[in-house]
């Protein structure tokens, strides 16, 4: 296990140069924007990797909301079953697709539903009791990170091809930056608050922040804005060179979220352990003191 | 030429980021261990 980590990150290395070169030197040069439509290799896998971590604390949240009783545990199981097999066959459904906005795709849809499930009892088995609550502290602050990264690159690039760096009122951008404002306080709760209920709180708010994260992606279909059409299960067109560009890159990004993931679940677990050894010794020395204390504390006989 | 600059700045934003959070990683990490020691070495 220990050589893993190293062996993993050197590769992850390898596919991140890989990727660059790919986005600087291989993938095609933009009609329209020119060079600076490169920074897509950059944004869009950010945003979509922040997107997947969110999902994977959304999923933790409700796992661990659902284990504090197990009557909630067993009904929250066939619930996300429902969702999983409803959601899919629904999407199969002429009447249902007609729902669906113009260039989203039913089997893009129905995919993400099966997600849904899948996750659930995937995270639940690998992760259990307490290693919820890690995963989950682990994948908002992650998760954070990639989110600022889309947030500083969005604007750069929107600069040379809006005139603009930012568009006040835009849907996009601004359900973006509340979504990684929900973020920013689920991690200052759990970083400043220190009742017994914090852990509980905080799963609560990532599950209602979660919630940001379908209307930031649906938010083009649904209002007018500046953003361009998706790339992928979308209405959005892109010559395949570049897709394939895209997608390695989203890869490498993948790969390195993974192990900066790692590195912070085993900085929590430490955290953690740091915490217990600390109030063994309080507990320690509270016995110490009452041991020295107890004569005094006798009634002369 | 000019958009260029863009295209970097971004990239370099990037890995910026990515190199603070590491760092801030790394540091805790540090942190963490110095305190488990001296935690052991208490008792």
């Amino acid at each position: 296990m220990k050589r893993l980590f190293p062996i993993l990150s050197g590769l992850t290395a390898i596919l991140l140069a890989y990727a660059l070169y790919l986005a600087l030197v291989v993938a095609p040069t933009d009609a329209q924007q020119g060079e600076v439509y490169r920074i897509i290799y950059y944004h869009v896998p950010s945003a979509w990797t922040a997107f997947l971590l969110f999902f994977i604390n959304f999923i933790a949240s409700i796992q661990y909301l659902v284990s504090k009783k197990a009557s909630t545990q067993a009904a929250a199981k066939w619930v996300v079953l429902g969702i999983g097999v409803v959601g899919a066959v629904a999407c199969l459904l002429p009447q249902v697709q007609t729902l669906l906005p113009a260039g989203m795709r039913p089997s893009a849809v129905a995919t993400t539903v099966l997600l849904i499930p899948l996750f659930y009892f995937l995270i639940g088995w690998l992760f259990p009791g307490d290693r919820l609550d890690v995963l989950a502290v682990t994948t908002a602050e992650v998760g954070v990170v990639f989110c600022t990264i889309v947030l500083v690159t969005g604007p750069i690039w929107a600069r040379p091809v809006w005139g603009i760096w930012w568009a006040p009122g835009d849907i996009r951008l601004t359900s973006t930056l509340v979504l990684w404002l929900i973020y920013v306080s689920y991690l200052v709760l759990r970083r400043f608050s220190n009742s017994a209920q914090t852990q509980m709180l905080a799963a609560a708010l990532a599950v209602f922040g979660a919630l940001d994260v379908p209307l930031v992606y649906f938010s083009i279909w649904f209002f007018r804005t500046q953003h361009p059409q998706p790339v992928i299960g979308g209405g959005g067109s892109m010559d395949p060179r570049m897709l394939h560009v895209l997608l390695i890159s989203w890869m490498a990004f993948l790969c390195f979220a993974f192990l900066v993931c790692w590195s912070r679940f085993r900085l929590e677990l430490l955290h953690r352990e740091v915490e217990d050894a600390h109030a063994l010794e309080s507990l320690a020395g509270e016995g110490v003191a009452a041991k020295t204390s107890l004569p005094l504390n006798r009634s002369p006989r | 030429m000019n958009a260029i600059k863009f295209l970097f700045a971004a990239y370099i934003a990037t890995w910026v980021i990515h190199g603070v959070y590491l760092g801030s990683l790394v540091r805790r990490f540090g942190r963490l261990r110095r305190e488990l020691k001296e935690v052991g070495k208490g008792k």
